[in-house]
């Protein structure tokens, strides 16, 4: 009986420590969500959304370029990211036995670990350096990163789905190449979708690389060759100024960032549910 | 006996494993034919070379020649995607495509081999679970989800998809393996009413099936063909002493 209470007491503790454990694991997450929707209350208005960013010394304003450039520049990377991480997910999962495959998928772990800054620095010494600092270079940075996250999940997913069902496929006299666009990729669709959304979810917020290929901007889009506003640069400029009304703005785009990430996991996950 | 297959001198490897020696027999029109034997002899690999499905596994390899309908499947110039069309499978495991409704599963290989038509492709899905004898229980669910079918259901479902390309010969390999009785039941009846019109090759482990439902029987040891002949002769009166103790039980 004794040895039993030990257990009971035992277990209790265990329990308490588990919980007091998750809890600490929940604070940063929850403090960070308080903090930034404390500070970006007041500056949240319609003017926020459908404003450009304001000169020194100009009250008022709103972010509305930087949403403008951040769809536009992160939209472009995602148009040259996506399909070539799709694509090169395909091969790595369907021509596994190739040689060539074992190279590539080292090469994306080795491209997955490198600092997104030093993928910034290189996009500048490939792009900015000849066409200026410009959303195609950003895009490009941009891309790069995204690369490796959307090949590597989509991969996995592939993986996932059993032999037997593109041997029934194969069986019914469907090409292998329509086997893979169609069945496989079919099949996996759930997680590959989930990958692409927070693989752009991912450079939603990165903004060293952004940094260095494209600079910061206070005006509108004018053009793919020239520099865009971006909200993640907008945190990082506006947040170390010494005007007030644009600190304000750096607190509302990291409220924004951070519910674009949110919406971004929540979207995949109503997306992921489907049908079946 | 009008040949549908005729199979010479079929040789299989896996690497350098040769998983069949030299295997010759001739398979008759619009009957049941069953492949028997101990497990590793051959019997899935054998059914996979009669429609090209083995060189799809990788360092699998195939030599010698099989003749549908007179023409050999492995001369040059033969596209696999379309010897497979006109010879069927059916797994083991029932295999429904996950992501697909019933009648979607039904219509692949209709629409993914470019029929448009949705008339056409209406009345291919009903004649094939017809056919599948699973028309009636899933005639109102045919946006359901295939996986959410009894195991048995699904095996039919996959027999039906694999009609719906309207083969003339049906690979079967162990098709009741994964079954309850009364569902197996039901397939081999849907087994002796296909072969009206269709060439049937089950590869099975069970001998009361293989005695219930064939025409013709083949005992494959090794990767060898052991013995070949009417079913109820290789039951009855088999010729080869190593076929009567299998039939019988005493190895498996």
């Amino acid at each position: 009986m004794d040895r039993y209470k030990l257990r009971v007491i035992k277990d209790r503790l265990m329990k308490v420590l588990v919980y007091l454990a998750l809890f600490l694991a929940l604070v940063p997450l929850f403090s960070i969500l308080f903090e930034v929707f404390r500070r970006s209350f007041s500056v949240i208005s319609l003017d926020f959304f459908i404003r450009p960013t304001p000169t020194v010394g100009e009250v008022g304003g709103g972010i509305a370029n930087a949403i403008q450039g951040t769809l536009i520049t992160v939209g472009l990377a995602s148009l040259i990211g996506v399909p070539i991480g799709l694509m090169s997910g395909i091969f790595l999962s369907e021509y596994s036995e190739s040689k060539l495959s074992a190279a590539v998928r080292f090469f994306h772990d080795v491209l997955n670990g490198i600092p997104s800054i030093v993928i910034g620095i290189f996009a500048y010494a490939m792009i900015t350096l000849s066409i200026g600092f410009s959303v195609i270079a950003a895009a490009f940075a941009l891309a790069i990163i995204m690369i490796p996250i959307v090949t590597r999940t989509t991969e996995e997913a592939l993986k996932l789905v059993p032999i037997s069902v593109r041997e029934a496929a194969i069986a019914l006299g469907i090409p292998r190449w329509k086997t893979t666009l169609t069945v496989v990729l079919g099949s996996a669709k759930k997680a590959i979708v989930t990958g692409v959304l927070l693989s752009i979810a991912r450079i939603s917020g990165e903004s060293a690389p952004v940094l260095v290929t494209m600079g910061f901007w206070r005006w509108w889009f004018s053009g793919l060759n020239r520099p865009a506003a971006n909200l993640a640069l907008n945190v990082f400029v506006f947040g170390t100024s010494p005007f007030e009304n644009w600190v304000a703005l750096a607190w509302g785009s990291a409220l924004l960032l951070l519910m674009i990430v949110l919406g971004i996991s929540v979207l995949a996950r109503i997306l992921t549910r489907g049908r079946y | 006996m009008v040949v549908k297959l005729d199979i010479q001198n079929l040789n299989a490897w896996f690497g350098s494993k040769q998983v069949l020696k030299n295997i010759s027999m001739k398979i008759e029109e619009n009957a049941v034919t069953a492949i028997i034997g101990p497990s590793g002899c051959g019997k899935t690999t054998f059914i996979r070379c009669l429609n090209r499905m083995h060189e799809i596994t990788p360092g699998a390899r195939v030599s010698g020649k099989v003749l549908f309908n007179g023409m050999d499947i492995y001369s040059d110039g033969v596209d696999p995607v379309t010897v497979r069309k006109k010879i069927g499978m059916v797994f083991q495991k029932p295999n429904p495509f996950p992501m697909m409704s019933i009648y979607d599963n039904v219509a692949a290989g209709l629409k993914l081999n470019g029929v448009r038509d949705k008339k056409i492709i209406d009345m291919a899905v009903k004649r094939s679970l017809e056919l599948a004898y699973l028309w009636d229980e899933v005639k109102d669910d045919l946006n359901k989800s295939g996986a959410s079918l009894s195991g048995g259901q699904q095996q039919r479902l996959c027999i039906a998809r694999a009609l719906a390309v309207e083969p003339e010969v049906l690979l079967m390999d162990e098709p009741c393996s994964a079954l309850d009785p009364i569902s197996t039941a039901k397939i081999e009846t849907l087994i002796r009413k296909l072969a009206e019109d269709h060439t049937i090759v089950i590869v099975t482990h069970n001998m009361q099936q293989a005695a219930r439902i064939s025409d013709y029987a083949a005992f494959l040891y090794f990767g060898e063909l052991i013995e070949y002949g009417p079913t109820k002769q290789i039951f009855n009166s088999p010729e080869h002493e190593l076929t009567k103790r299998y039939i019988t039980g005493e190895f498996g």
